[in-house]
């Protein structure tokens, strides 16, 4: 809407803030109890359109919000470097359809590291090019690593995420409060 | 010994073409060192990296690096530009390097899944009637097998709704239970929300293909319904 001009009378938000905004008011109760003996290390992946490009760090700061106070502050490990300065997946941009698979895999080598490096065994990626593509360089380089949404961890935090609904999650949370 | 290059009297046609459109790329303002290059994943994929770009486009090779199919591997994250003292816009060059390939020989992927937005709202191609019968399916399931949920309220174009929600149509299409946990979540904060039904995927191939026109058709569809039919003050980007 900006490249184009295009005028519009509603305001645009990104479904993180809404979270982080609802968590303070008090209208989202969730809390990090069900991780507190269980100890699941998260990172994050900071999506280029909402970190860098959004031209500030308001977003990813809301996000690390989120997932600290979902996943609990001592379970989250941040990458190195991160948010503005984050590394690309290296599957946006269309790099996933644009057929050059093993130039993509080959950039995505410098995310894999990231990631590994935290030690983490989950990875939440609000967006569906990073969550595509870090799940396809996990498999292809031999991570141990899970990719979840953001919802999946909060619905199972707030006991409300169906046997259905857990496709991303590993073994060690796959039956956690079913 | 070596013959100095003329930059005088070099032929540089497509820097003065992306100039023209984007007139504060900074392109004559690079200093070569290289920091874009050392923090690039994209560096010497295709024996290219940010630096040779620009040195190449400074230097009127133009046939080189339009045929180079580096512009496809750079995801356009804009960490060079971030990184660089003098704001050197290589993603703004990388788009219309993507431009300047005719747009049927475009990468089939990227050009498939604009061309179906285009045509049904989704870059899987599901239509309109296929993403609201998708919808109201998987809402009615969870209404009846997931216990707390049983008033769980989802609807399509509901004029007035305070906000309008996109859906990435990886999961209408392939993953559809995975709706279910976000819809929980608004449904648990009482939030009053609706998909629409016209360009309701979240993606757009179109602007990764730099196909501006089917970028703007794709928004301005959006933003009409929004503002006209729907009538709502709020958009929220789910990805």
């Amino acid at each position: 809407m900006r490249k184009f001009n295009i005028p519009h009378k509603f305001e645009l938000i990104t479904i993180i803030e809404l979270y982080a905004q609802w968590i303070r008011q008090g209208k989202l109760k969730v809390n990090s109890d069900w991780n507190r003996s269980i100890g699941a290390k998260f990172t994050v992946q900071d999506p280029c359109n909402i970190g860098r490009k959004s031209g500030s760090n308001k977003i990813v700061d809301e996000l690390r919000f989120v997932v600290k106070t979902v996943v609990g502050e001592e379970n989250f490990i941040d990458t190195v470097p991160n948010r503005e300065n984050n590394f690309c997946c290296g599957g946006g941009g269309g790099a996933l359809q644009a057929g050059f698979q093993d130039q993509r895999r080959a950039y995505g080598r410098t995310k894999f590291n990231q990631i590994i490096a935290t030690g983490a065994t989950y990875i939440i990626a609000p967006c569906h090019n990073c969550h595509g593509q870090i799940e396809d360089i996990g498999e292809y380089y031999g991570g141990n690593y899970h990719v979840v949404h953001l919802w999946t961890i909060i619905c199972l935090a707030m006991g409300m995420l169906a046997d259905t609904e857990r496709t991303y999650l590993g073994p060690d949370l796959a039956q956690l409060g079913l | 010994m070596a013959e100095a290059i003329r930059i005088d009297i070099l032929d540089i046609e497509f820097k003065e073409e992306v100039l023209d459109k984007v007139p504060d790329a900074n392109f004559d303002l690079c200093l070569t060192c290289g920091t874009c290059t050392g923090g690039c994943p994209a560096s010497e994929q295709f024996d290219m990296d940010p630096r040779k770009l620009i040195r190449m486009l400074n230097l009127g090779m133009d046939e080189q690096i339009i045929k180079s199919e580096w512009k496809w591997v750079c995801s356009m994250c804009g960490r060079c530009v971030l990184a660089c003292p003098m704001k050197v816009n290589v993603p703004a060059l990388i788009f219309n390097l993507r431009a300047s390939v005719p747009r049927e020989k475009r990468p089939k992927g990227i050009l498939g899944s604009c061309d179906q937005h285009i045509r049904t709202g989704s870059a899987m191609g599901a239509k309109k009637e296929d993403f609201e019968f998708t919808v109201l399916d998987v809402a009615e399931e969870i209404r009846e097998d997931h216990p707390g949920f049983e008033d769980l309220f989802v609807t399509v174009d509901r004029e007035g709704a305070g906000m309008v929600l996109n859906q990435n149509s990886r999961e209408p299409v392939t993953e559809p239970e995975e709706m279910g946990p976000l819809w929980k979540i608004l449904h648990t904060v009482g939030a009053d929300w609706t998909y629409p039904s016209v360009m309701w995927a979240g993606e757009n191939y179109c602007m990764f293909m730099a196909d501006n026109e089917g970028w703007r058709y794709i928004i301005e569809e959006f933003v009409h319904h929004v503002d006209n039919n729907l009538k709502s003050p709020m958009v929220v980007n789910t990805e």
